[in-house]
């Protein structure tokens, strides 16, 4: 299982930082996306893999660790309004700039 | 006492959240209350300063949760320093936007607010997972700032500073992951105790954790190779805005010394000296990076984008000694390069106001008032550079006689003596374009009021050489109290009584 979950996160980062290099706003976008969600799984993963135990404390029992799940929670939010700004963020620079490269229209491409 | 250290992320709280709903839409009640607002983290930014002068460490629990279970608010000296040092930017870049930038578009007063809000949290914060939350309100607050008043230039900026600040919370938050996973804590007090007695096996992924947190710090704090976002996102800001954002790269180098300094550098845990064989070769280069910046400019305000980086190489040089000297010396040199960049952020905008030519550095017609701009720049720029008789001489003698015992000497000296002369050098040809040549325009004219701000923003530099002893005392005991963290252990973990019925938690 955890070798499955970390190849996953893996794959994710690898696509992600891909995707994040190109040279188009959307593509960039997804790729942040992808990052995030590898990130969301490993900060939940921190906590240690632990199924069928409550968040509790219980008497000796075995638990799984709350705060991971509360910090990706938080993770969760944060991303999802950072993601929203930056899809109109990248929305208003192809109006603005004419072109959807992060770096600005190529030489010869039209202003 | 302690509930006053609430009180600087709560008023720009309450304000920012008037401005953006309950208040009348009329501007002047929007500025009513941003300066109030500000005025009051300023008389409350001084009785902390005030208060840790003693040199007690003061912590808060939110909701009353024992520390290391709830979040906990923590001030010192360090913090009451950054809290004063925001809240003096704060009125400055406050006052000149107030001549007429948050006309330009709507929200500036309520977006202010937020950074704010994000910078004094993120200074007074005991919590790494809650200095992210910290470090995402400021960003945010900064991303829509930036972007104020709009334009083309401006958007290309913002999405490139936006992304990269994205990438940058994402290694954060596995930074995070990692720390928790090994230590089972992220509260900074408890983390000294679980990393002092860290199993040898998780020794690597701790280090991993911790140099991942110090690449977050130094994007924010602009170190090479992380700083090509700061001089398009800061040259192309409205002033008031660039000139508040002097202080986001010091969040930046606030961090690393914190982190690094009180957190993992407390006592001999195994990874006490986790950052120092990065931050001096760092350090050197983005000072080595922003110098040639400097010379190379053909625009005043990318000249002093690039100066902040010149600066954050300085800080860094003084923090990456280890010692409370380099330490003192790093911090009275915070003091006054933060001061001074943010007067001539104001400064610069001033003379693109005057000239047709804008900020290029180009001869063209001096701008109006030029005998009283002009002399201001000089002292701007005196200050920078780091020459007699102003503050950045002293901040840069502190750091170069600490240098003096460390190994690297030769090479600290070589590259901040060097720096200077360049830094000199290109300061004194976009001088000699802009005021020395040319006649001057009179139609440009904005009055006397905007050189206000940027005057009494450079005024500080006079001013921390004439009270140069009380300020480096001060530093020198900031430095003590940051270096040996007891004082700041004891004050947060002590306040937590241990809760009935819950037994001490272990990692599994």
């Amino acid at each position: 299982m955890e070798i499955l979950l970390a190849s996953v996160i893996g794959l994710l980062v690898a696509c992600g930082v891909y995707l994040v290099l190109r040279a188009r706003s959307f593509s960039v976008v997804l790729g942040i996306v992808l990052i995030s969600y590898a990130t969301n799984l490993f900060l939940f993963m921190s906590g240690r893999l632990v199924t069928n135990r409550p968040p509790l404390i219980t008497e000796g029992g075995p638990y799984t660790d709350p705060l991971p799940q509360a910090l990706v929670l938080t993770a969760i939010v944060i991303g999802f309004a950072m993601t929203a700004f930056v899809l109109v963020l990248a929305l208003r620079a192809r109006g603005e700039l004419g072109t959807d490269r992060v770096d600005g229209p190529r030489r010869g491409e039209k202003q | 006492m302690s509930e006053m250290l609430i009180l600087p992320i709560v008023v720009p709280l309450l304000a920012g959240a008037l401005l953006l709903v309950g208040a009348p839409r009329k501007l002047h009640w929007h500025r009513a209350i941003s300066t109030g607002a500000t005025v009051l983290m300023l008389i409350i930014a001084v009785r902390l300063l005030l208060h840790s002068g003693d040199g007690s460490v003061e912590a808060y629990l939110v909701g009353n949760w024992p520390a290391p279970f709830g979040i906990v608010l923590v001030l010192d000296r360090l913090a009451a320093l950054m809290l004063l040092l925001t809240a003096i930017l704060a009125a400055g870049a406050l006052a000149y936007g107030m001549l007429g930038t948050d006309r330009t578009a709507p929200g500036f007063h309520a977006l202010f607010m937020f950074q704010l809000l994000g910078l004094n949290g993120a200074f007074l914060t005991g919590d790494l997972f809650n200095l992210f939350v910290f470090f995402e309100i400021l960003l945010l607050a900064s991303y829509g700032l930036l972007l104020h008043g709009g334009g083309a230039a401006r958007t290309r900026a913002g999405l490139h500073y936006v992304v990269i600040n994205l990438v940058g919370s994402s290694l954060f938050l596995i930074a995070l992951g990692l720390i928790y996973g090994v230590t089972g804590t992220l509260n900074m007090a408890h983390l000294t105790e679980r990393l002092a007695t860290l199993d040898a096996s998780d020794v690597p992924l701790a280090s991993a954790g911790a140099l991942l947190l110090l690449v977050v710090f130094g994007l924010k704090a602009a170190i090479l190779p992380l700083h090509f976002w700061l001089p398009h996102a800061y040259g192309n800001a409205s002033a008031p805005v660039a000139a508040l954002f002097a202080i986001m790269t010091k969040v930046g180098v606030y961090a690393i010394v914190r982190v690094f300094e009180l957190v993992f550098g407390y006592g001999d845990g195994p990874l006490a000296d986790v950052a120092g064989p990065w931050l001096l070769p760092a350090a050197l280069l983005t000072l080595a990076v922003g110098t040639i910046g400097v010379v190379t400019s053909r625009d005043l305000r990318k000249m002093v984008g690039y100066l902040i980086i010149v600066s954050v190489g300085m800080l860094l040089v003084g923090i990456g000694l280890g010692t409370e000297t380099g330490l003192t010396g790093a911090l009275y040199y915070l003091i006054h390069t933060t001061l001074v960049t943010s007067g001539l952020f104001l400064l610069a905008d001033v003379i693109a106001r005057g000239r047709p030519q804008g900020s290029r550095i180009v001869v063209g017609p001096r701008p109006p008032d030029s005998a009283l701009i002009g002399v201001l720049f000089l002292v701007g720029a005196i200050a920078i550079a780091g020459m007699p008789p102003l503050s950045g001489l002293i901040g840069k003698l502190l750091i170069l006689s600490a240098a003096q015992t460390s190994a690297w000497a030769v090479w600290i000296w070589g590259t901040i003596l060097g720096s200077s002369l360049f830094v000199l050098v290109g300061l004194t040809r976009a001088g000699s374009s802009l005021f020395w040549q040319g006649d001057p325009v009179s139609s440009h004219s904005r009055g006397a009021l905007h050189i206000l701000p940027a005057a009494l923003l450079l005024s500080a530099s006079p001013l921390l050489v004439a009270f140069g002893g009380t300020v480096s005392g001060f530093a020198e005991a900031t430095a003590l109290q940051a270096l040996n963290g007891t004082a700041y252990v004891e004050a947060v973990l002590g306040l937590s009584p241990t809760v009935p019925g819950i037994p001490q938690v272990t990692l599994p």
